[in-house]
């Protein structure tokens, strides 16, 4: 039964951890290869990325991050401490949990930041639904701003999820 | 004034220092 459990936890972490590296792997893509990259396409090679590389990274990039939270919940859950970590570990005094919370939140803001912020806009600006053409600029800057807010926590988030595992 | 999230390099710097903040932030609640 203990080994039942002990299967079934790092089973879900494992998910947890496949999800997490595609999400912030494409996050990383993104925001180090991509963008940086775009103004230096010839303009007759630009529709390659944003008719085909782009919906396809979008596509893996957002349902990777629910993907990431689901199983980070979940692992959390079966864990014994979603509600002390969502807490910052303040109801318990468990540095564990402070430092796993911290990155959890991170999380939620990042995944947040995706589905709310991040897929609408790059829908806009990828022409893939109805919109004006001068509804595209601010689009594109909400896109990239919260992009790059995700890059930006993405860093204290890895430090707090590894470690929450490694040293507390 | 030109919001630093557009800059690569200072994105990534303004991850390192939010990463300081949050390691003594996780020291002074949790230690």
């Amino acid at each position: 039964m203990e080994l039942e459990y002990q299967y079934w936890a790092f089973f879900v972490r494992w998910l947890h951890v496949i999800s997490g590296v595609m999400w912030i792997g494409l996050l990383w893509y993104l925001n180090f290869v991509q963008v940086p990259t775009m103004a230096k396409i010839p303009d007759e090679l630009k529709p390659a990325i944003s008719k085909h590389i782009a919906p396809e990274v979008l596509f893996w990039f957002r349902w990777s991050a629910m993907a990431t939270v689901v199983t980070g919940l979940v692992l959390a859950a079966i864990n014994g401490y979603l509600m002390e970590a969502l807490g910052l570990g303040l109801t318990d005094g468990v540095i564990k949990h402070t430092a796993i919370g911290f990155g959890m939140w991170m999380g939620l803001i990042m995944a947040f930041n995706v589905w709310v912020i991040i897929w609408p806009n790059q829908q806009i600006v990828l022409g893939l639904v109805e919109a004006e053409a001068d509804a595209k600029p601010p689009a594109a800057r909400k896109a990239l701003l919260a992009s790059r807010t995700n890059t930006m926590l993405s860093i204290p988030m890895l430090y707090a999820m590894v470690s929450a595992q490694n040293l507390y | 004034m030109k919001n630093p999230l557009e800059s690569l390099p200072m994105t990534v710097i303004m991850g390192l220092a939010v990463t300081v903040v949050m390691v003594l932030l996780v020291s002074a609640i949790g230690g």
